[in-house]
């Protein structure tokens, strides 16, 4: 079992604010990320999957496939977008990199699971800036928590 | 426990192919990796030693043994190298990151002089890398 990680960048604005909170409260929660016009972060994502090394390629998966799912599912999705607005993933839910983290994770979970070949979705890491960093396993990802310890 | 890591670099060409493939097929499946004169990276390996902390040294191993077996058995074999002619074990075996970061596990993990080889991280570029763990 080998796990390989390959990192894409993608950028984009948001706006951390919840309807269901007063005007007062949004900007305590938010602080400045409530501003009303929105802000933007180049991102990097990390996906990394897992998978025993084929033997006739060496390879855990074919690179070729794994770009086009991300372009396909998050890059052309997300990049140069203001995520509030510009796509759907976010209606009624405040675009955190943590709960943008976890939608990249399950838009590509059934690209990757269900291809060809025997990898598996693994972890997908987001670096909002080069200090804040988020990372999401899947809610069933045992093998991820004890690999971590 | 305490993991320590220690990085070192390399520079090697490899190329992919296998010869149970057709030209076609290699050419397929492996892109230009298949070409056959090769192609190079500066790989960073990440060495993680899994251990306790030694009451009189303050330390999980020396740094210095860690390092020496670094050189003697990766860097040594590998650095400034064209894996599939002059790596042995690639001869048969298409040196991929994946295989390259095993086959460094196999190489260091009897090494050790202290603590128990937790993890080979290996950079094939910068956006790139594989993890092995040993199993």
């Amino acid at each position: 079992m080998v796990l390989l990680t390959k990192r894409y960048r993608f950028s984009a604005s948001h706006r951390l604010h919840n309807e269901g909170l007063s005007a007062e409260e949004n900007s305590r929660v938010f602080g400045k990320c409530n501003s009303p016009y929105g802000h933007g972060h180049n991102y990097i994502v990390e996906v990394t999957v897992r998978g025993p090394v084929d033997a006739a390629t060496g390879m855990v998966m074919d690179l070729g496939l794994l770009d086009q799912a991300v372009e396909q599912e998050v890059l052309s999705r997300f990049d140069h977008t203001y995520l509030n607005l510009d796509v759907p993933n976010f209606e009624g839910k405040v675009p955190t990199t943590e709960n943008l983290c976890v939608e990249i994770y399950n838009l590509l979970r059934p690209k990757v699971d269900g291809g060809q070949g025997s990898a598996r979705l693994e972890k997908v890491r987001l670096e909002e800036t080069s200090s804040n960093s988020f990372e999401y396993s899947g809610a069933d990802n045992a093998a991820a928590a004890t690999r971590e310890k | 426990m305490i993991y320590l890591t220690r990085r070192a670099e390399f520079s090697a060409s490899h190329y992919y192919h296998n010869p149970d493939f057709s030209a076609e097929q290699n050419r397929r499946i492996f892109g230009k990796c298949n070409n056959p004169h090769g192609h190079g990276h500066n790989y960073t390996v990440e060495v993680t030693v899994a251990g306790e902390v030694d009451e009189t040294t303050g330390m999980v191993l020396d740094l210095k043994d860690l390092k020496a077996v670094l050189e003697a058995e990766v860097l040594e074999l590998m650095d400034h190298k064209f894996l599939n002619k002059e790596v042995p074990v690639f001869a048969t075996k298409i040196p991929t990151t994946e295989n390259i970061a095993v086959e460094i596990w196999g190489l260091l993990a009897a090494k050790l002089p202290s603590g128990r080889l937790h993890r080979i991280r290996l950079y094939e570029t910068d956006d790139l890398f594989v993890d092995y763990y040993g199993e």
